[in-house]
């Protein structure tokens, strides 16, 4: 185990009561100080189990998992592993307590005891960072969805997490919705240095990420940087995943015999491989 | 059938501190056996709109005519409108209700006083056009579904009552890639074999560009643009600047063009493209 | 566009009313209930109306805001009056018709009755007018705090409030949804005679209850992610304080209820 490591899953199997199979088996994975993993998987694939997991909200029935170098089987850590490794889920409209903004915000906060004065700091820096100050004191249930995510976010970052997972948290999010909320969390893990693992089923928000898992059937399919991934056109299909247009183009055209790079993933890289192949002559 | 749409202008809660005028001076005709795909981000009206295409809301101004009459005229039968345009909201899950799959899709033929067998004959045509196999899904429970087959039994309730024009609100709204093709894919099939008048309302224009003949693009309660996808697609500048999305495939296209390729204007098909790139660089490698 | 709607009766505002510690204001909402029981004759119930008259002054309220509390109750301050009129037990009779009969004393009480009525929610009108639910939620927890020493939920009553609050508009607006979707079922809610009706609710309520349980749940999920377990090792954001205002309030309501008092020890206006 590297020291460095935020999370590290070491053969987890997992199985919901009533439920005949099990959810996770054997899954093995570190999530590295500093970088943005994505989890990617159709619905039924494990990830967000694996996400409830890293949050202490699920013990493992197989296996450790250590955040930041707590286990989670050890109940008096609880509370120190949420704090460290928040969470921000799926549905906008049913994850925040609070009537007021800034309130939810600080809800976390006054669940593990933050003297009053240093939470109204906090929810202040908190709020910034999410570019949410201005509605400070708006009720949840008037913002949009994307606005309703930030205020997780913001709620989540307040206590001062290592790393914060988000399962499927652009799901039920209209494009621009999701835009922000993508745009927010990657100004945090550059800017703030926070860890992000970003559970999803868009290819193209997990184009932007370090580093891809692709979860099928409780284990890990395939794993590297997008560029690794994606590429493995037959592989991803195979596992009910979208393929990125660009990158099924360039896989297309391969076919078709025309030596393009395997590895495009966007319209601008796409443009480049077509000028550089018109140019040979 | 057709609908027609004049001046239409819809203001919630008029007269109160929250007044709010949702569409302005809509004018629009749907004929017979169109698929419409209609886009606009969130709050552009395109809810409000649809909704007046059953009578479930009632305009400020102007008027809606199904096959020549007044929506809104005190002898029409909102329930046989209802019938006549079926529409399916966002998230249709959340409306399934009834202790058996069969009993929820027959909630809708049952409410239009058809006899049990022809109830019966429905809620299996319903569940075929959905793909829910009518013998191993009928005495579900509605709540053991996965959420892909809640999404398409709701689905089936409202195709239950055999509309001539079917309206979806978002159908693949938190689906994954596979739950969403399946939608995508039935209501394809559902236009092209019962000519169904479909109107699909959607942020994707990747979802919508493979399907429609026609797109509608909403802009603060206004129509902005309406045409074929191709007119559409083309004006990728102008969609932006209403926070719109280009299909990926037009985006390449325009990129193209100002390097000074020759790729058709209009082309957003995948296959276009890849016909496209193949020809420009197999004229350098000649 | 249901979620517009404002919850309760507040009606927002920066007065000195508005800006007061909940605490005190339910304090002396308390008081005042007890001052109009005081009241005895016509002239203590001019007092009280002039002193909420005042009230609605400082707090820069339409004085039609606090009669539409009244307009919803008007049918029981009618009947108030009318049970008064002909029960009361008297014998200076005024009228008689057939068995009815109306006398001094009746007319006395079905006059003193309704007004205690007309002004107990006038007044209380005017404390939740100008608390928002959030902050009164605030302030009953506060002040139900020394109960939890003898086990009473003060801190759990007040968040079951609080996401009651936060949860209402959103399950309005859902309700809306899912009316509008079964309409487009062919589902009628608006005729036939009442069973009809109330089984024509099923297909609403059986969702909408089923909604709520899965939020509930999911609520429930993301409060234990951010580390909730209950009322204790809380800390709150925003703690209460009184202020100058709350005790220049208080200062009022003692005026006002001595007066009442001496009022009713020296002079008598009635009927």
């Amino acid at each position: 185990m590297d020291q460095s490591d935020k999370i590290v899953v070491q053969g987890v199997r997992y199985t919901y009561q009533d439920a005949p199979d099990a959810a996770l088996c054997g899954v093995e994975l570190s999530v590295h100080a500093g970088e943005f993993l994505a989890v990617l998987g159709h619905n039924g694939s494990g990830k967000s189990t694996l996400a409830k997991l890293m949050n202490a909200l699920y013990v493992p029935a197989e296996g450790h998992i250590w955040v930041v170098g707590m286990d989670t089987r050890d109940d008096a850590l609880v509370y120190d592993i949420r704090q460290h490794a928040g969470m921000v889920f799926q549905n906008p409209d049913n994850q925040l307590v609070a009537t007021v903004v800034e309130e939810d915000v600080a809800f976390g906060m006054e669940n593990i005891g933050v003297p009053p004065a240093q939470m109204r700091i906090r929810v202040d820096e908190a709020l910034r960072a999410v570019n949410m100050q201005d509605f400070r004191t708006a009720a949840p249930h008037m913002l949009s969805g994307g606005q309703k995510q930030r205020v997780a976010i913001a709620g989540v970052l307040a206590m001062q997490p290592d790393v914060i997972i988000l399962d499927e948290s652009t799901a039920m999010l209209d494009p621009a919705g999701r835009r922000e909320v993508l745009q927010t969390v990657r100004r945090l893990q550059r800017e703030e240095g926070i860890t992000i693992v970003w559970i999803t089923h868009y290819m193209d928000e997990a184009a932007q990420a370090d580093r891809v898992i692709v979860m099928n059937e409780g284990q890990i399919a395939l794993s590297g940087t997008p560029r690794e991934v994606f590429p493995q056109v037959e592989r991803l299909r195979e596992l009910r995943l979208d393929v990125p247009p660009m990158t099924e183009l360039a896989h297309d055209l391969a076919a078709a015999g025309v030596p393009v790079r395997a590895d495009v993933l966007t319209v601008e890289e796409m443009v480049e491989e077509v000028c550089r192949l018109s140019s040979k002559t | 059938m057709s609908i027609v749409i004049e001046n239409l202008t819809h203001t919630y809660m008029p007269g109160s501190p929250f007044q709010a005028t949702a569409i302005h001076g809509v004018s629009l005709t749907i004929r017979d056996g169109e698929f419409i795909g209609l886009i606009g981000h969130t709050g552009s009206g395109k809810s409000t709109l649809i909704q007046h295409l059953n009578g479930l809301l009632r305009p400020s101004s102007g008027r809606v005519l199904i096959d020549g009459k007044d929506l809104f005229a005190k002898d029409t039968d909102k329930r046989e409108v209802r019938r006549k345009v079926g529409l399916v909201f966002q998230y249709p899950e959340n409306q399934l209700f009834e202790e058996t799959v069969a009993a929820d899709i027959a909630f809708g033929p049952k409410n239009l006083g058809l006899s049990p067998e022809e109830v019966d004959a429905r809620v299996r045509d319903a569940c075929a056009q959905v793909h829910l196999d009518y013998e191993t899904f009928k005495d579900r429970s509605v709540f053991e579904l996965s959420g892909g087959q809640m999404r398409r039994a709701a689905i089936a309730g409202v195709l239950a009552m055999q509309p001539q024009t079917l309206i979806l609100d978002e159908p693949c709204a938190g689906l994954d890639p596979r739950g969403r093709d399946e939608i995508l894919g039935l209501v394809r099939e559902l236009q092209r074999t019962r000519g169904t008048t479909v109107v699909m309302v959607s942020h994707s224009m990747d979802d919508v560009a493979s399907l429609v003949s026609r797109v509608i693009v909403m802009n603060r309660g206004q129509i902005a643009m309406d045409g074929t996808p191709r007119e559409i697609f083309r004006q990728g500048e102008a969609l932006r600047a209403m926070g719109l999305d280009v299909p990926e495939a037009a985006r390449l296209a325009a990129r193209l063009r100002e390097k000074g390729f020759d790729v058709p204007e209009d082309a957003y098909l995948h296959g276009e493209l890849l016909e496209a790139i193949k020809r420009i660089v197999g004229g350098a490698h000649a | 566009m249901l979620k517009n709607i404002t919850l309760g009766q507040y009606y927002p505002g920066h007065s000195p009313v508005h800006r007061m510690d909940p605490r005190m204001k339910i304090y002396l909402t308390i008081a005042y209930i007890v001052a109009v029981f005081l009241v005895k004759d016509l002239l203590g119930y001019a007092l009280a109306f002039l002193f909420l008259l005042f009230m609605a002054r400082v707090a820069q309220i339409n004085l039609g805001f606090l009669m539409r509390g009244i307009k919803a109750l008007r049918v029981i301050v009618a009947f108030t009056f009318i049970i008064n009129l002909f029960f009361s037990t008297g014998d200076t009779p005024l009228l008689s018709w057939g068995i009815l009969r109306i006398t001094r004393e009746g007319l006395q009480n079905a006059v003193y009755f309704s007004l205690r009525l007309i002004f107990l929610v006038m007044g209380t009108s005017m404390l939740t007018l100008t608390t928002s639910p959030v902050v009164l939620t605030d302030g009953l927890e506060r002040m139900m705090r020394p109960l939890a020493r003898v086990h009473f939920p003060a801190h759990e009553l007040a968040m079951m409030m609080t996401i009651a609050l936060r949860f209402i508009p959103t399950l309005l607006e859902e309700a809306d949804k899912i009316m509008k979707a079964q309409m487009a079922r062919g589902a009628d809610f608006e005729s036939g005679n009442l069973l009809a009706r109330a089984r024509a609710m099923v297909p609403l309520l059986v969702p909408l209850f089923v909604g709520a349980f899965r939020r509930a749940t999911e609520l429930a999920m993301a409060m234990e992610a951010r580390c909730y377990r209950g009322g204790a090792h809380r800390t709150r954001m925003r703690e209460l304080g009184y202020t100058r205002l709350d005790f220049a309030a208080l200062g009022v309501m003692a005026a006002f209820i001595a007066l009442i008092v001496a009022q009713g020890a020296f002079v008598h206006v009635g009927l």
